[in-house]
């Protein structure tokens, strides 16, 4: 028989790429705080030349290829699942013959393809029109940043589907995104480059899958350390993630109560 | 009468956001850190340097005090108008047309979101300590500044949030559009507009008039001249400002209902 997953790959990317004008409107917004937070930076290294290895180059690619990747890594939105817990429509899901966190992921794949194209590489075009951005100089770079990209797209997804598979307890786990929503960012290193915050919250972040989403595949692209340890650790975290989300969704659907069932 | 109608539609708003207590208390937490998130990013810079476009740290947080108390309060009261888009895809609209209410405020009304007290705290907290040690040589002027500023930036912004929501009634789904203009606008008046090239202070600081909520009352406060050379008046030129705001985003919401003309076939 064949396997339904990458039929599902398929799906997530045609069925993302029908919203063309909602991808022209994020667009918008991504220039824009792109252009702020590169002026604010700039700001930064016109005290100093370089701050913490990031010297202008760097760091003008630091933020436009953080506000590409955010829409392919995904930090925000994606709450379809916790929706489908609550309204307990998951119940159709659960039931289909397919492992469900797989065929999430396969649609997350998906959709972070389509990303790639409308919102990956238009900002990135943007930035190097009007700012020095600095590209790789081996050309394995280049593939291991798409290794990178694509880890933090999965350690992303297994992030957010822990968040959503709160709705099992929460029901509403609204909240629970808004937390991440606006910690994820900053601990992620979309914000700020991680290297200039302090030792000891380095050391603090080293220990979580946050900077595998943004400052991971950036420092790779960047030719920034030791490329093949950095991968190797993404995809520590992105098995350790997927595995608690299939423990966590095992426990969770034992809990479901079908209404009239 | 009215009036009653609309302060028990409020009250039930409020309650059913209680319902489930954990996320609503998560939402809460969400807009403490959220709006205080910006200012780690700030304190985390100033680990690197000591002067940014020109201000140090103490400066920089009190703009970012002004503007984060500004854009919670905003955000309070009429960060509603975010809906406007799922109003008219669902054909909403045309019902909150009909009834005998004004349209705006019975979108504003419809989720005061009070996890959205959050951000006004956090906001205020960080103001308080900055005013208190930023070394403000206070004057009666001053403490007319210091208390009217946040309130002026809070008209600025809600002005700022409505105009640029009423583009949903040009654009379909035109949310991010907006999004770019009242979010960007908040990011760029929470650092000095020093830091802006010419072009995007044009844009955000004066064509949305983002410099009147934090950047000029700081100077004010500061007894700093103006490093662009601006006039004096300027800063103390919020309160007109946001009167002007207020006018062109009543103008702007009107032109867009008048245009409006449902989405059915």
């Amino acid at each position: 028989m064949l396997s339904p997953y990458p039929q599902l790959v398929i799906a997530g990317f045609r069925r993302h790429s029908t919203y063309r004008q909602a991808a022209l409107a994020g667009l918008t917004t991504n220039i824009v705080f792109g252009l702020l937070r590169a002026a604010v930076l700039l700001a930064v290294l016109a005290q100093r030349p370089v701050v913490a290895g990031y010297d202008v180059a760097a760091a003008v690619t630091f933020v436009w290829l953080g506000q590409g990747l955010l829409t392919v890594v995904l930090l925000w939105g994606d709450t379809e699942l916790a929706t489908r817990i609550r309204t307990g429509d998951v119940v159709i899901d659960l039931g289909r013959p397919w492992d469900l966190q797989a065929a999430l992921l396969a649609g997350d794949l998906g959709r972070a393809g389509f990303a790639v194209l409308a919102r990956l590489v238009p900002p990135m075009a943007f930035g190097a029109a009007l700012f020095p951005i600095r590209w790789p100089e081996r050309p394995a770079t280049w593939a291991l940043f798409a290794v990178a990209a694509m880890l933090a797209v999965v350690v992303s997804f297994g992030i957010r589907f822990l968040l959503n598979a709160s709705a099992f307890w929460l029901l509403d786990a609204r909240g629970v995104f808004a937390v991440w929503g606006v910690v994820g960012g900053v601990l992620s290193g979309l914000v700020i480059p991680l290297a200039w915050f302090p030792e000891w919250a380095r050391t603090a972040l080293a220990f979580t899958p946050a900077p595998s989403l943004f400052q991971t595949p950036i420092d790779v692209f960047l030719e920034r350390g030791e490329p093949v340890g950095a991968l190797a650790g993404q995809a520590f975290w992105a098995v350790l993630l997927l595995g608690v989300g299939r423990v966590v969704l095992h426990r969770g659907s034992r809990r479901l109560v079908v209404q009239g069932g | 009468m009215a009036d009653r109608v609309l302060l028990r539609i409020v009250a039930s708003r409020i309650r059913s956001q209680l319902a489930y207590r954990t996320s609503f208390a998560l939402h809460v937490v969400a807009q403490l850190i959220g709006q205080g998130i910006e200012l780690v990013a700030i304190l985390v810079v100033f680990t690197q340097v000591t002067s940014l476009g020109g201000f140090d740290r103490d400066e920089v947080v009190l703009m970012y005090a002004l503007a984060a108390t500004a854009f919670g309060l905003a955000d309070l009261s009429v960060g509603q108008v975010e809906e406007l888009p799922t109003y008219i895809r669902t054909g909403e609209l045309d019902v909150l047309l009909l009834r005998p209410l004004g349209t705006l405020v019975q979108i504003l009304s419809a989720d005061i979101a009070l996890k959205r007290v959050g951000k006004v705290v956090t906001g205020l907290a960080v103001l308080a300590y900055a005013y208190a040690t930023s070394g403000i040589d206070w004057t009666p002027l001053r403490v007319l500044v210091a208390a009217t500023a946040p309130l002026c930036g809070a008209v600025i912004f809600g002005a700022v949030w409505v105009a640029a929501n009423t583009v949903s009634f040009w654009v379909v789904d035109g949310r991010e559009v907006a999004n770019s203009v009242t979010y960007g606008s908040n990011f760029a008046t929470s650092y000095p507009i020093t830091v802006y090239g010419p072009w995007l202070r044009r844009v955000l600081c004066f064509a949305v008039p983002g410099a009147f909520v934090a950047y000029f009352p700081a100077l004010a406060l500061l007894g700093r001249p103006d490093p662009l050379g601006f006039p004096l008046w300027l800063q103390y030129a919020p309160p007109l400002v946001a009167a002007l705001a207020v006018g062109g985003a009543a103008l702007v919401w009107r032109a867009g209902v008048r245009r409006y003309q449902g989405t059915g076939s």
